[in-house]
């Protein structure tokens, strides 16, 4: 588009600039450390990295990790279709305030969310001595970090279906229902088509976040080896325990998840933007 | 939807319960940081013994933290079988505020239930470039010093007394021994939250001239990073470390533990325990174990805690909030 038809007036030279501080800025920030960890990896070979990762230990960090974005992803994803659909569809009172809320987790601090768990469930919190009583662990246990892994990932499906749906507006649903369709059928005919790239980018964010977070779930892991450990928080384990090539093992093991979900991600953009181009023709 | 979580928490909760098969026993041993390498060889020694004498096998699991933290964890609802701390007052805090062991807890095994001690060393790097003897030399011009904060970290309680024994004894007063710390602290440029945390900013990162270490700590890293790399340094006068252990009963109890839980740490005091405790630089309480590894525990001068009327005093006065080190550090910040 800028070859044929320039919109700046800039010369060559300094469009070339900008081009150039902008790559070397990526290129230090984000390309360098990323070859870092590849490399802090394999210091060793590849003996040495694969022995870190099929660990039992590094093994179950790496289940629990999957368990606990199998577990909060979908809630995440059902709850930001329905949040959205009531902000973008429907007027009723208290819409900025709901808003708000489903930002809370954006703005709160993840070790305050987690402290939160603690201070709810903790032995000595408000339901703690129930809790106690019948025997049900959160804390310190799966049932936690799944809840502040869903907390602090809140946000992601909701924030990114609400603009789109909005300005998708109610012209289709109206349609729909005006011939007769249900609300299901409208949800599932009309609805959802309309928004199922921008919900798979969501949750391919939502994801990435749920098996990258680390503060709040190390304030409820309890940190037990082989038991209460994701992925994020066994990388520092490792590190402390000065078995810097199991650290990095396990960290490029995460960067790749990232690396994937980015290039998933690329690709539904591409797609989501010629399907966005189409409809506003 | 809240009803779906709920099923899932409830069904969740049950596969991470105490591990209470007929035959086999799992162990939570929660842990301050510096002990990872001591207790994956005690586990695997206590579990042969114990499958020996027994026919039952017994399997552990670890979590290693600051120690303040780890406490706190307990406190929380951690369903610790045992915790093997950094001092006492850890301990004592879980027995207060829990009240899930009694609070004569320290009185139940030999040595004020701290099977190995430490003291506070000084690792510096090769060669000793900024010439470090003793304490006195810490508040010199250009050095400076690594030391985790005595807010969180329980290894830096102990160095702080130390350091307040040092300035106490050259001082001659308590007023002497406050100007000392606080010199003291003016030379550290940043305070990492846990003694590990501590150890990687200077070892790893490269910060500072002096890391004010427990001894196994020090003679650690030496080991695991930089034989070749870095001295250590003993000066005139230290602290008696007694990290503590001691069974959580009331978890203990829940789950079926208490008596290989209290085994466990009986075999601590073994000769094979102490042994343990020495390979990986604890200073053993057999006299004769100790004897062995003469080399690598020289002889010192040391105070302890009790010259500090016990931990919950000298919790008291030097870390609690508006105590000696809020005066001491808050001052500074205040001067930066």
């Amino acid at each position: 588009m800028s070859g044929s038809n320039p919109t700046t007036i800039e010369s060559p030279w300094a469009r070339w600039t900008l081009i150039g501080v902008g790559f070397l800025f990526l290129a230090l920030f984000l390309f360098l450390p990323l070859v870092m960890v590849f490399a802090g990896a394999l210091a060793k070979g590849w003996q040495v990295f694969l022995d870190a990762l099929v660990d039992p230990d590094a093994l179950a960090a790496i289940r629990l990790t999957l368990l606990v974005a199998a577990i909060s992803v979908p809630i995440n994803a059902v709850f930001g279709v329905a949040a959205s659909w009531a902000i973008a569809k429907f007027d009723f009172r208290g819409k900025s305030l709901l808003i708000s809320l489903i930002d809370l987790p954006f703005s709160v601090s993840p070790v305050v969310s987690g402290l939160i768990f603690v201070l709810l469930f903790g032995a000595q919190g408000w339901l703690g001595p129930w809790l106690t009583e019948h025997g049900v662990r959160i804390i310190f246990a799966v049932p936690g970090i799944v809840l502040a892994t869903v907390f602090v990932t809140f946000p992601f499906v909701a924030r990114e279906l609400i603009p789109l749906m909005a300005e998708q507006g109610r012209d289709d649903e109206e349609a729909a229902r005006s011939l007769g369709a249900s609300g299901w059928q409208t949800f599932w005919h009309v609805t959802l088509p309309n928004i199922r790239w921008g919900l798979l980018y969501g949750v391919l964010l939502c994801n990435a976040r749920a098996m990258g977070e680390f503060g709040a779930v190390s304030v409820v892991s309890g940190h037990i080896r082989g038991l209460t450990n994701t992925m994020p928080l066994h990388v520092e384990i490792l590190y402390n325990e000065y078995d810097f090539v199991g650290a990095f093992a396990v960290a490029s093991l995460l960067a790749s998840l990232a690396l994937v979900t980015l290039g998933v991600k690329t690709v539904l953009e591409w797609r989501f933007g010629i399907h966005r181009a189409g409809a506003a023709h | 939807m809240m009803a779906a979580l709920m099923i899932g928490t409830v069904g969740l909760s049950g596969c991470s319960g105490g591990g209470n098969g007929k035959g086999s026993v799992e162990l939570l041993n929660v842990s301050y940081d510096p002990t990872r390498e001591l207790y994956k060889d005690i586990n695997a020694a206590f579990a042969k013994d114990y499958q020996a004498r027994t026919g039952k096998t017994v399997s552990f699991r670890m979590s290693h933290g600051g120690s303040g933290k780890q406490s706190r964890s307990v406190i929380d609802g951690l369903s610790a079988d045992v915790v093997t701390l950094a001092l006492a007052y850890d301990i004592d805090a879980i027995a207060e505020r829990a009240k899930l062991l009694p609070a004569n807890w320290q009185s139940r095994l030999p040595d004020n239930s701290a099977p190995y001690t430490s003291t506070i060393v000084f690792l510096v790097r090769k060669g000793n470039p900024k010439g470090i003897r003793d304490w006195a030399d810490l508040v010199k011009p250009g050095v400076q010093v690594i030391t985790p904060s005595p807010k969180t970290s329980g290894g830096a309680r102990w160095n702080f007394l130390a350091a307040w024994a040092y300035g106490k004894k050259a001082g001659g007063s308590d007023a002497a021994a406050q100007k000392y710390v606080a010199d003291l602290y003016a030379h550290v440029p940043v305070l990492d939250s846990g003694a590990r945390g501590a150890t990687t900013t200077f070892v790893e990162r490269g910060l500072g001239d002096v890391l004010i270490a427990w001894e196994n700590e020090a003679l650690l890293s030496e080991k695991e990073l930089g034989a070749g790399k870095f001295d250590i340094v003993v000066p005139s006068i230290s602290i008696l470390a007694e990290p503590p252990v001691a069974v959580v009963d009331a978890n203990a109890k829940a789950h079926g533990t208490e008596p290989v839980a209290t085994e466990y740490l009986k075999f601590l005091y073994t000769p094979q325990g102490q042994e343990i405790a020495a390979r990986n630089f604890y200073r053993p309480r057999d006299q004769a174990v100790l004897a062995k590894h003469a080399a690598t525990f020289p002889k010192l001068d040391m105070v302890t805690i009790q010259d500090f009327g016990g931990w919950g005093a000298a919790q008291k006065r030097f870390f609690a909030d508006g105590g000696v080190f809020d005066a001491i550090y808050g001052g500074q910040a205040k001067r930066r």
